[in-house]
């Protein structure tokens, strides 16, 4: 069906606005039709995951106006895979939150389902202008929803998170307006085009705006000089929301992984390239500092939230390294991540719930009420998180490895191969002091299926990678194959796509 | 013309740099708000500087670019609402913290 590619953008857009225009709706009403929009989206994107696997770019002309000249949205195999990642996550963050996270403002699901129109969008875009707008509807939801139910220090993150990003969107207009002036057109593969045969008087300007976006792209992944906001809003945010960003910072990598494959890819001459070798040492340097700050967390939430950094760190190596074999290991690590990354910080608001008073904090507190499912759960993500077999990270990470050239390899192994033995002692460090220190009776409280539920279901994710390894690793591999191969982009211009 | 606007241009970006870095939830916004100023008078200048040029096509050979008008305007738009909410954040902040630091602490307590 021609109309695919767009039903991810209106299924919550006008979900959103409904849910907005009947704010004053009864909560149960309300959480049963964002939990459907959300869960629908879920076979949507396994439906554009299965349209994308016959390895065609399909191009939606919005309006029919027809590219360069109208707005397009590009589907292929890479953003179809990220839409059902959100999907999967955003479902089970959602009913999570549907357990009373979302009782504290009317206008939570709006909000959630106006962040996932700009995350899908973000995906899904051709065009570097229109990836500025869907970037803004996402942040501005993800503002509302790091803020929901208050709190001095959410205010606290929330402050330096927003001007942060609104400083990141001067630059981004900015770097998008130096394009437009340079090259006189905004499509992704007409740039693309264009770059590779701009005059060479142009090059310093055209390097000077790729560094400008790479700089917004790297606040909003939290690459290394930029990433001192995250740890503070990730661990101040509620568990739903936290889960949720787990696939923020992987937009941003999105967006440096388009702007530098396709813009700045091999066709680019004397600009191909660009970035790498500056990434790739930013990447390490990205890993030694989640390392650093995860050892030093004394609270849960901030711990994973550093974990999320490095996360980060592993995934720009991959991309820095620009092979095919390294870009398809940093995929289906990023599959890994999101996921594993997500349940941890639900797992961990169900472990903070038990211990009263003393939360996440890395402290003696009271006995927990299930102690060893709790501490069963959170063994299984830690050793997935850390990299140990026989789970997804471990697999992630050894492709990763196994993908370093020898030059490479010098500096990878070491910093990754450190990095996992530092994760697993902060982790092991948090889980004695939670479940094998208590020091107090147990709090008497109900417990919640349906959280448990959610919170299984996303962890479950680590198996699953690992069980459908051998499916899904052809599938990454076909994705790097389709990135690392520019013609068909270039040809979207052309007519024919 | 183009030496004008560039220099406005600098003048508008450096002060907006400067408030920022004060710290304070007022300076701050104000600093916002003229990057954002600065921000959108660039993008209308990659249209290129030209006075009376028709915006259609055909009427002459020279011819306006209509485009960064389009994108100054999506600009506007999304820099306003940005803006707006900032002032809530910070009347927000005001009130949870007691203090106009964007730290949300006095510096040196």
């Amino acid at each position: 069906m021609m109309h695919a590619p767009i039903l991810p953008l209106l299924l919550p857009l006008l979900m959103g606005s409904l849910l907005l225009l009947g704010h004053r709706l009864e909560l149960p009403l309300k959480r049963l039709l964002s939990l459907a929009a959300t869960w629908s989206l879920v076979p949507l994107s396994a439906w554009l995951v299965w349209l994308a696997g016959d390895d065609q770019l399909r191009v939606y002309a919005l309006g029919d106006w027809q590219p360069p000249f109208g707005i397009i949205l590009l589907l292929d195999r890479l953003s179809a895979m990220l839409l059902l990642l959100t999907a999967v996550l955003a479902g089970f963050a959602l009913l999570y939150a549907c357990r009373g996270d979302d009782e504290r403002g009317p206008n939570f699901h709006a909000l959630f389902q106006f962040q996932l129109l700009g995350i899908n969008g973000a995906f899904l875009t051709g065009d570097l202008f229109n990836l500025f707008v869907f970037f803004e509807i996402l942040l501005i939801s993800s503002y509302a929803l790091l803020l929901h139910g208050n709190g001095a220090e959410r205010v606290r993150a929330g402050m330096h998170y927003v001007v942060l990003n609104l400083l990141g969107s001067a630059l981004f207009l900015l770097g998008v307006g130096t394009l437009y002036g340079l090259l006189g057109t905004l499509n992704m593969a007409d740039l693309a085009a264009r770059v590779a045969v701009a005059d060479a008087s142009q090059t310093p300007l055209l390097a000077a705006a790729g560094y400008l976006l790479l700089t917004v792209f790297a606040l909003k992944a939290a690459i290394l000089p930029l990433y001192f906001w995250l740890p503070r809003a990730y661990a101040s945010a509620s568990a739903p929301v936290a889960a949720l960003f787990a696939i923020m910072t992987k937009v941003g990598l999105y967006a440096i992984l388009r702007v530098f494959g396709l813009i700045y890819g091999s066709q680019a001459g004397e600009l191909a390239g660009l970035a790498n070798e500056l990434l790739w040492w930013l990447a390490l340097l990205t890993i030694a500092a989640g390392v650093v700050g995860a050892l030093s967390a004394r609270n849960l939430q901030r711990l994973l939230a550093y974990l999320v950094v490095l996360s980060v760190g592993v995934l720009l190596a991959g991309l820095a390294m620009d092979s095919q074999t390294a870009l398809a290991a940093a995929l289906y690590y990023l599959l890994h991540s999101t996921l594993i990354g997500g349940a941890m910080f639900l797992l961990a608001d169900l472990v903070s719930r038990q211990r009263g008073a003393e939360g996440g904090d890395l402290t003696q507190g009271p006995s927990l009420r299930q102690p060893l499912l709790l501490g069963g759960l959170f063994f299984l993500g830690a050793i997935s998180l850390a990299g140990l077999p026989p789970f997804s990270g471990f697999l992630g990470k050894l492709m990763l490895l196994r993908a370093a050239e020898p030059g490479e390899a010098l500096w990878l192994w070491p910093v990754v191969l450190v990095a996992g033995l530092g994760m697993l002692l902060a982790l092991s460090r948090a889980g004695s002091a939670l479940f094998w220190r208590p020091g107090g009776d147990v709090i008497e409280g109900e417990d919640d299926r349906v959280r448990l539920f959610a919170t299984i279901g996303l962890l479950l994710g680590g198996p699953a990678l690992v069980i459908f390894a051998a499916p899904l690793m052809a599938y990454v591999e076909a994705t790097a194959r389709q990135l690392r191969d520019l013609a068909p982009y270039l040809n979207i211009i052309g007519g024919g796509a | 013309m183009e030496a004008l606007f560039a220099v406005t241009l600098g003048v508008l970006t450096a002060s907006g740099i400067y408030l920022i870095l004060q710290a304070r939830i007022f300076p701050v916004v104000l600093g916002l708000t003229l990057l954002s100023y600065a921000v959108n008078l660039f993008l209308f200048a990659m249209g290129r500087l030209a006075g009376g040029v028709p915006a259609v096509i055909g009427r002459s050979a020279e011819y306006g670019d209509p485009l960064p008008q389009a994108l100054v305007l999506t600009a506007i738009v999304i820099g306003f609402a940005m803006t707006a909410f900032v002032v809530v954040l910070a009347l927000r902040s005001l009130g949870e913290t007691g203090t106009d630091h964007v730290d949300g602490r006095e510096p040196g307590k």
